[in-house]
């Protein structure tokens, strides 16, 4: 017996469409089987990691859980927002944990070392300075890329492992707050370097998940409705056709690399200037990787890119909860995600492929005698 | 067919049928190959000949259908099973590994364990004796396409073949390289080999082949002896309807008409370690005519095309010159806005991007000369009025599609080229650059995509036709050069131009120099 | 001082031979596994889990290279069979097996592991200066050396070894011979997946012999770094695992000697260094163009 591709001659809009929900359910499945090798209850698992962190929708009292499923959501939804363009234009930027990373630390440059400065002005210019320092932590592979032909996965990767190195040290180091006991971390910022929340009434949700939504929009109209998403898409699926067009691949690689660099960084700084409020050792908790999972799962289209957001987040929530009501370890969650983005590619197929389980050749002999396929 | 006959049979084929998804490739296709014959298989391309011998050589396995070897009813389910009843093949698209020596290569398809010098010396042997000489050690991506296929027959005849299959030979090589084949080919008939010779050139056909099988539209049509046929009664045969002869009206007054593409001394290194270097070519088309480009594949032709469209730009500007502009400094897009259109030999991937809608593959060479219609502020794109251009394209050139804005990967061949020719006719280019125009198109469309190419010229445009096909260069263009070794020759008027010195050029010799009796190859 | 500094290059050095030792051979086949750090993690965890309630460290190893085997046939199997994207799967591999690996290993964070002794052959072992560094170091050093030799050996030397860097030169060219490119590419990464999960267990039982979190710490990534910049040659991939074995050392020894450098930075080092290598071998077109091999990562579907 063996598995058969049959190429289809259009790709198919059913799968396109369902290949997610598929994989989501794919998932739950192996995640129950999972739960209950764990010896845990799988439908409490999952009730708790799907469902128990969405019951403020119908309970004002949990309110506040979706608040947190939307500080959750924020960086990975605009994180896999700027992945996605560097994923369809064949650029494949997988240092965004370090991006999110220098990110916070440029952008908390004036909070930690001005902290007198009180104006309107800080916070927008730390969310700038975050940008800029993401994008031009990405420019460096995008650079090697284009001038040397250097291969941008593993370079983009190293610089990750230099950035948590780097911030390491500043919060340990020179930017040590004294009075923080031996603990690692920046000095609480002021008030005027933090983050608004949205309502701050109901929940600790702040502006990023806004900021964050603009993006996804912002970046779904230049992918579908303009030539610079043309550009990428053609460049990304056939290169050589794009250099035929008249594109600069060179170009691309470093759009790409500088918006989806400057989307992390902004994730970055939102991240310390919101919920945390300063810089420390744990800025990131793997959103820059999450992030690729959310990325494939929104099929590199931004809008579902939201969609798939809140999924990842609801995971993270679940997992705490889960944790707390029936004591699954919190190390369950990246299984789980990882788990989740190989169904998602595996589903994938279907939509360029129909997928036939043959028989041995033998019997697949007898088959066609018999007339039948 | 009397019993004597019957014994001399080598293969036998009855009923054999395959299918893909909803596309019958072949249906219930019936072959016998006599013992010590050249048997042809005719077809125009997609009428199922490649998917035949890939059957009879185990690459692909049948639907239904039965193959008998000597009388004897067999199954190949693999290459390796052919090889071991004794068919052998030599590949249109060659078989060959670009980073391994040709011994290599040979290995590779001999199943024992024999140590790589022993293969070496033996395939050295027998290239010798067949006047094919090669060197054993060289690697494959520095060679010659004639020297690849010379490897090809080589590694299947130290597999001692009795069947051997040849799918297009000559469609890579010179006439007097072709000429070599054919000595090749015979003298394997006068040892008692069979050969199964798929080709679309009738002359070559009538000129060795004992009997030929036609096949249309994955069905057999007719089972004749090409000598007793002419070359037009096989066209019948393979088309299924009279094709109708491109018209060229001769052209008056050329000489002081204006040249619109104006090639200065072009040189260019290598790009890559397998690609050709261009050595100071000159060239001016001029308004009305078409001029060609004849040459072996893989001596410089692409080079020279990315050169001349832009994907290359050259350091001195005044290398190309487009209606009278400097153009060598300008990107493709740059000659484009200049009224200059190209065509790249490579369809899905170079010139179309396969899995995008036909729509975005015209918008794809034309958002910049027609950014007016197709562009709206801040880079919107007028999904309507591109919606617009595509259907008249198709509409004009008659293009054949499952849907109405299909992927450019799920057309036909001919009908996706009819369509990228089409989409720049549509600009009407001031400049058309062509390479390969009809390459693995169906006889119907190729006449189409010639006719038009003319009738452009002859409106007032200049024309540059690349091609490996003599046959379509004698047939359209007014002069034709040859590229040789990254060099081009001076254009030998249509008149003065016979295959033989065409060939010998394209064999690399000097022009006026050329000695019939030397060896070219 | 200085036999005792080459032994420790060999131990930082021997997990990224073995693991980029198997990575080459998948990669001459065609395929580009990214996921060799999740593998990596996965042999380190199994083969510290094993050892630790066998009390056998050999059945660790063991027990490592098959789950770095079945571990890759996961990625086989996507990428192989179902055709999907070999970065995408090759990270998504990395992602699980990082994940797995945190939730099986929760059980022996802070447990004292099982250490697989060095080698001793009286006489040899004691030779003053070399005995050691040629006679008595840890079992797995010996075989990935060995490995380094045999695939060097097996590659060029033997006709396995041809049709394999024909599958990775031109799939479809093979596929027409009537080479079964996809079984030929199965056992490549198979052979890639052992490789890795043995590395994996040297880190758990040679190196460390405790079980943290993310132990491999990028190694796995180091190793396929290494395989560019080896150009896809054996011998060249054991050059490059010592070098890059001396600068973790090197900053290791610059921290321990204290000379005002913050560790941080220096532990950013092989990364950096990696960084480097890469850039310098890649500029280079001429070079990395011919020895890639042509395959590698494209996708392959047979038609029957």
């Amino acid at each position: 017996m063996r598995i058969e591709l049959v190429r289809r001659p259009q790709h198919s809009v059913l799968f396109s469409t369902l290949s997610p929900f598929m994989a989501l359910g794919l998932t739950l499945i192996a995640g129950a089987i999972m739960f209950s090798v764990l010896g845990k209850n799988p439908v409490d698992a999952l009730y708790y990691y799907f469902i128990d962190p969405l019951t403020g929708i119908w309970d004002p009292s949990n309110r506040w859980q979706l608040h947190e499923l939307a500080i959750k959501a924020a960086p990975l939804i605009l994180i896999a927002v700027g992945l996605s363009v560097c994923y369809l234009s064949n650029n494949w930027n997988i240092g965004a944990e370090g991006q999110f990373i220098v990110g916070a630390i440029v952008g908390s440059f004036i909070p930690v070392m001005f902290p007198g400065f009180h104006s309107w002005i800080v916070l927008p210019l730390m969310l700038i300075l975050g940008m800029a320092g993401g994008a031009a932590y990405a420019a460096i592979p995008a650079f090697f890329k284009v001038r040397f032909n250097t291969n941008e996965i593993l370079t983009s990767l190293m610089l990750v492992y230099v950035a948590q190195l780097f911030n390491d040290w500043l919060v340990r180091g020179i930017w040590r707050n004294p009075e923080g006991m031996s603990f690692p971390g920046t000095i609480r910022f002021s008030e005027w370097a933090i983050l608004p929340q949205i309502w701050p009434d109901a929940g600790r949700a702040h502006w990023g998940f806004v900021f964050a939504l603009v993006a996804a929009v912002l970046v779904w109209f230049m992918l579908s409705k303009t030539l610079k998403g043309f550009e990428v898409k053609v460049l990304g699926q056939s290169p050589r056709a794009g250099r035929f067009a008249g594109f600069s691949s060179g170009k691309v690689v470093f759009f790409a690399f500088l918006l989806s660099g400057a989307l992390a960084g902004l994730a970055g700084i939102c991240e310390a200037a919101g919920p945390i409020e300063h810089l420390n050792e744990k800025i990131s908790i793997g959103y820059g990787f999450t992030a690729i999972i959310v990325a494939f799962l929104g099929r590199l289209n931004p809008l579902g890119i939201v969609a798939a957001g809140i999924i990842l987040a609801l995971t993270y929530l679940g997992g705490e909860s889960a944790q707390i009501a029936i004591g699954v370890s919190d190390k369950a969650v990246r299984a789980f995600q990882g788990m989740l983005l190989f169904f998602v590619l595996a589903c994938d197929t279907l939509i360029h492929y129909r997928v036939r389980i043959v028989g041995t050749s033998g019997m697949k002999a007898e088959a066609g005698k018999a007339g039948a396929v | 067919m009397s019993a004597d006959t019957a014994a001399a049979n080598l293969l036998e084929v009855r009923g054999l049928t395959k299918i893909f998804g909803t596309l019958k490739a072949c249906d219930a296709v019936d072959l016998t190959i006599r013992k010590g014959e050249i048997h042809a298989l005719l077809g125009e391309n997609g009428a199922g000949k490649s998917t035949l011998v890939k059957m009879l050589f185990g690459s692909l396995e049948p639907y239904s259908g039965e193959i008998r070897w000597n009388g004897q009813p067999v199954k190949i389910a693999n290459p390796n099973a052919a090889r071991k009843l004794g068919i052998g093949m030599v590949f249109q698209h060659f078989s060959l590994f670009e980073a391994l020596s040709a011994a290599e290569n040979i290995a590779l398809s001999l199943d024992d364990q024999t140590p790589i010098s022993t293969i070496a010396a033996k395939a050295q042997a027998l290239s010798y004796s067949y006047g094919l000489p090669l060197d054993p050690y060289s690697l494959v991506g520095d060679l010659s396409v004639g020297e690849r296929q010379r490897i090809e027959i080589i590694r299947c005849l130290l597999q001692t073949p009795d069947l051997i299959i040849l799918d297009e030979p000559t469609s890579v090589l010179t006439p007097q390289e072709a000429d070599k084949l054919f000595e090749t080919l015979e003298r394997l008939r006068a040892e008692g080999k069979s050969i199964l010779y798929i080709s679309h050139r009738l002359e070559e056909v009538k000129r060795m082949c004992d009997a030929a099988t036609v096949m249309r539209h994955g069905k057999v049509v007719a089972h004749c002896d090409p000598r007793q046929e002419t070359a037009a009664s096989l066209a019948r045969m393979m088309v299924g309807s009279e094709v109708h002869a491109v018209v060229r009206a001769p052209v008056e007054g050329i000489e002081t008409a204006e040249a619109l593409l104006e090639v200065r001394n072009l040189s260019r290194k290598p790009a890559t370690p397998f690609s050709m270097a261009l050595k100071n070519i000159s060239l001016n088309v001029r308004a009305g005519e078409v001029i060609g480009i004849a040459g072996v594949a893989g001596n410089g032709q692409g080079e020279f095309f990315e050169a001349v469209s832009g994907e290359a730009m050259q350091p001195d500007a005044g290398t190309i010159r487009i209606r009278g502009k400097d153009a060598g400094r300008l990107s493709i897009t740059g000659r484009r806005l200049l009224g200059a259109a190209f065509v790249p030999e490579e369809r899905l991937g170079h010139g179309a991007a396969p899995r995008m809608k036909l729509s975005e593959n015209l918008f794809l060479s034309r958002y910049a000369t027609d950014s007016k219609a197709f562009l709206g502020p801040a880079g919107f794109v007028k999904e309507s009025a591109i919606d617009a251009a595509t259907q008249r394209i198709i509409q004009e050139m008659d293009v054949r599609k499952s849907a109405r804005d299909p992927e450019a990967a799920a057309l036909s061949g001919g009908n996706l080229q009819k369509f990228i020719i089409g989409r720049e006719l549509d600009r009407r280019p001031t400049v058309m650059v062509v390479n390969q125009p009809t390459w693995g198109v169906d006889a119907g469309a190729a006449a189409k995509i010639r006719q038009s190419l003319i009738e452009l010229a002859r409106s007032g445009s200049a024309v540059l036709v690349i091609s490996q096909d003599l046959d379509e260069l004698f047939e359209i263009s007014d002069a034709i050069s040859v590229m040789h070794n990254g060099e081009l020759s001076k254009p030998l008027p249509r008149a003065e131009a016979t295959f033989e010195k065409i060939g010998l050029l394209m064999g690399g010799a000097e022009p006026g120099h050329a000695d019939p009796g030397l060896e070219s190859v | 001082m200085i036999e005792q500094i080459l032994i420790t290059i060999a131990t930082a050095a021997t997990p990224l031979l073995i693991a980029a030792i198997g990575e080459l051979v998948v990669e001459r086949s065609g395929v580009l596994n990214l996921g060799v750090e999740g593998m990596m993690i996965m042999g380190a965890v199994t083969g510290f889990g094993v050892a630790l309630t066998t009390g056998s460290p050999w059945l660790g190893v063991f027990a490592a290279i098959i789950v770095g085997a079945l571990f890759s046939l996961l990625f086989g199997f996507l990428t192989l069979t179902l055709v999907t994207n070999q970065v995408a799967t090759g990270l998504a591999l990395t992602l699980l097996g990082l994940g797995l690996s945190g939730m099986i290993g929760e059980a022996f964070v802070g447990q004292p592991g099982v250490k697989l002794a060095a080698i001793y052959i009286p006489g040899l072992t004691d030779i003053p200066f070399v005995g050691r560094l040629f006679f008595g170091q840890d079992p797995l050093f010996y075989v990935s050396i060995l490995l380094t030799v045999g695939v060097a050996w097996f590659l060029f030397r033997t006709r396995a070894g041809l049709t394999l860097r024909s599958v990775g030169d031109n799939h479809g060219s093979a596929h027409a011979l009537g080479i079964n490119v996809i079984r030929i590419r199965y056992l490549a990464v198979m052979f890639g997946g052992a490789c890795a999960g043995l590395a994996g267990a040297f880190l758990s039982l040679v190196y460390t012999t405790q079980w943290i979190e993310n132990m491999s710490a990028g190694r796995g990534w180091i190793a396929l770094a290494l395989v560019v910049f080896a150009s896809w040659r054996p011998l060249r991939v054991l050059a490059g695992a010592y070098l890059f074995g001396a600068v973790s050392i090197g900053q290791l020894h610059a921290q321990a000697l204290g000379i005002g450098i913050p560790s941080q930075l220096l532990s950013a080092l092989p990364y950096l260094a990696t960084t480097l290598v890469l850039v310098l071998i890649s500029r280079n077109r001429r070079l990395t163009m011919i020895n890639t091999p042509a395959s590698l990562g494209r996708p392959f579907v047979p038609d029957r």
